[in-house]
């Protein structure tokens, strides 16, 4: 697409893209500028929009306040499980799907689809009860199985399964004529292949995960099993909100995902197009 | 002729075997993660239940109940509202976003960048970077309004703000529709274009007649799962309330959300039995929009290859 046309300056297009851009950092900024500020300068009219010394101390103090760092463990701990499951049982399951022709597939396939349509409030109250049974709320392993096995997964399943779809069959039509299984196709063809599209469900699986509410919320009673999407409300108080403190925690608990998010931009851009997803 | 026959029947049976077991990990989820919970959650739904005795038998009681309960109706209000005017205007945003980057700009990738870069902040963090921002005596919100005279709403403490405050905010996070709406419109081929221009077509008939058709199975696809996706929304709602230190619902109950109330009703209230008969009607809900977007979409949806 590029090249075929001259290029032709479009001075309403960069306009409007560089307004709207604007628009979209300045949440960032302030949320920069607040965490930055002392009390006395937050809590000003008219809004004083840098603050004459920045305040590090907040980041320090966010810290202190709440159980951050125990927080991010089980955060990050919680994200590693969900991803290495999905990871794991994503690409094999869209394989059968993709490549293995049996009975019945097809019909699978449509369950599986319309299980997406399958309100998470459904199946939340039995699934909640039966964890209750085997006392295993107030553990990780609700909110992990869940990732692994719950609906979402069929998101994931559906993404890879359109990128096998996409790879020749002349890539493992000579194998198979070889006798190789077709698990030995699966693990030495196409899981090399599918580096990219792996990575992309991985990405969004560690994106969900990070930031999960709703399944902490419910599952997670003990303090110190907090993730940091629940330990945010420790900023704010019976009457007040620290704003300093939670402004600056908030960077933290962003940061690392925006970061992550620049290595492998690039990559997931491509497994974006690749697992059409678009 | 038998011998073959057999020897076919076998290679089959032999590919089931397999297709079954690299299945297996989806197949263990769908029985016990999908449907013994469906199944379970209706037997609840007939019940009186609280988690520590077992379920009392009510028959369809609680869905009679809920029909005269007005957060019931109050909830299917707000819900319904956020799905209509969130997710339509949200679409059309993210559309014109993706056609101004389609114009082969400079510097797209960095534009891509940016205004992909809001949905990668968790959903908690974001929410109360909002709160901050449309605080009605320090935000920066207020004070940018001020400036130019306009008026200052007090956003999340007036009922008639809440919903548009979360809308708002929602144009912040359509960065992933926005992405895939411009690989959609990157792969409609030139010649559409070329052609219609040869006919003599403006920019509005080549949008209307060409772009739009050509991306329709696109914007089917966001329909669908925006509805979904809002008629569950929980958390924006649950943490503009909390964080304010109102009660669930904010102000006259503006925020709350039918899965907000769904789950007060289950957790807090301890009504597992009734939060059920609620899932159910979510789950109808759901079913009914989805089907009637999906028999809509023969008008309006275009596929390869068609016309």
């Amino acid at each position: 697409m590029a090249g075929t046309r001259a290029e032709r300056p479009k001075p309403f297009a960069h306009a409007m893209l560089v307004l709207i851009g604007v628009l979209f950092l300045m949440p960032f900024v302030w949320l920069l500028i607040t965490s930055l500020k002392t009390d006395e300068e937050i809590f000003v009219v008219p809004v004083r929009w840098w603050p004459s010394e920045l305040q590090w101390t907040n980041y320090v103090e966010a810290i202190q306040a709440i159980p951050f760092f125990l927080y991010t463990f089980n955060t990050v701990w919680i994200a590693a499980l969900c991803v290495a499951g999905v990871a794991a049982i994503a690409p094999l399951v869209a394989y059968g799907f993709a490549r293995i022709d049996f009975k019945g597939r097809n019909l699978l396939f449509l369950i599986m689809m319309s299980t997406l349509m399958l309100p998470f409030q459904v199946t939340m109250i039995p699934i909640y009860v039966s964890f209750n049974k085997v006392n295993l709320v107030d553990s990780y392993w609700p909110i992990v199985l869940s990732s692994w096995f719950g609906t979402g997964m069929a998101y994931y399943i559906f993404l890879m399964r359109q990128f096998f779809m996409g790879i020749p069959y002349e890539l493992t039509e000579s194998a198979k004529i070889d006798g190789a299984s077709e698990f030995r196709i699966f693990a030495g063809i196409m899981l090399p292949l599918s580096k990219p599209a792996i990575l992309t469900v991985g990405l969004f699986t560690f994106l969900g995960a990070w930031g999960d509410f709703q399944g902490p919320l419910i599952y997670l009673n003990d303090p110190d099993k907090w993730t940091l999407s629940i330990g945010l409300k420790q900023y704010i108080r019976e009457n007040t909100v620290a704003w300093g403190q939670l402004m600056a925690a908030s960077t933290l608990f962003t940061l690392p995902i925006v970061v992550l998010y620049f290595f492998v931009q690039k990559k997931f851009i491509e497994g974006i197009s690749i697992t059409g997803m678009k | 002729m038998t011998g073959n026959a057999i020897g076919i029947r076998k290679r089959e049976r032999k590919r089931l075997l397999v297709g079954l077991c690299f299945i297996s990990p989806w197949l263990i989820g769908l029985i016990l993660f999908q449907l013994y919970p469906i199944l379970s959650s209706f037997y609840y739904s007939m019940t009186n239940f609280n988690l520590f005795q077992p379920p009392e038998w009510v028959g369809f009681g609680n869905y009679a109940e809920m029909v005269r309960d007005e957060k019931v109706w109050l909830s299917l209000y707000n819900t319904l509202f956020m799905a209509v005017f969130g997710l339509f205007p949200h679409l059309a945003f993210a559309l014109a976003i993706a056609l101004l980057l389609n114009k082969n700009v400079r510097g797209q990738s960095v534009y891509r960048t940016i205004y992909f870069l809001p949905t990668l902040v968790p959903t908690v963090a974001a929410t109360l970077l909002w709160m901050w921002l449309l605080n009605a005596q320090y935000g920066l919100i207020n004070e940018l309004l001020g400036r130019i005279g306009l008026p200052q709403p007090v956003w999340l403490l007036d009922p008639l703000w809440t919903k548009p405050s979360l809308i708002m905010m929602g144009f912040w996070g359509t960065g992933t529709t926005t992405i895939m709406y411009l690989a959609a419109l990157q792969e409609v081929p030139k010649l559409y274009y070329e052609a219609a221009e040869i006919d003599g077509a403006n920019a509005w008939h080549k949008f209307r007649h060409i772009t739009l058709p050509a991306i329709s199975p696109m914007t089917l696809f966001h329909v669908i799962m925006g509805l979904i996706g809002a008629l569950q929304l929980f958390t924006q709602g649950y943490v503009f309330t909390e964080g304010n230190g109102q009660a669930m619902g904010g102000p006259e109950n503006s925020l709350l959300f039918f899965a907000i109330y769904l789950y007060q009703t289950a957790f807090s209230f301890l009504k597992m039995g009734y939060a059920s008969a609620m899932a159910w009607l979510l789950f109808l809900l759901v079913f009914l929009l989805t089907v009637v977007v999906f028999k809509t979409s023969a008008r309006w949806v275009y596929y390869g290859g068609e016309r």
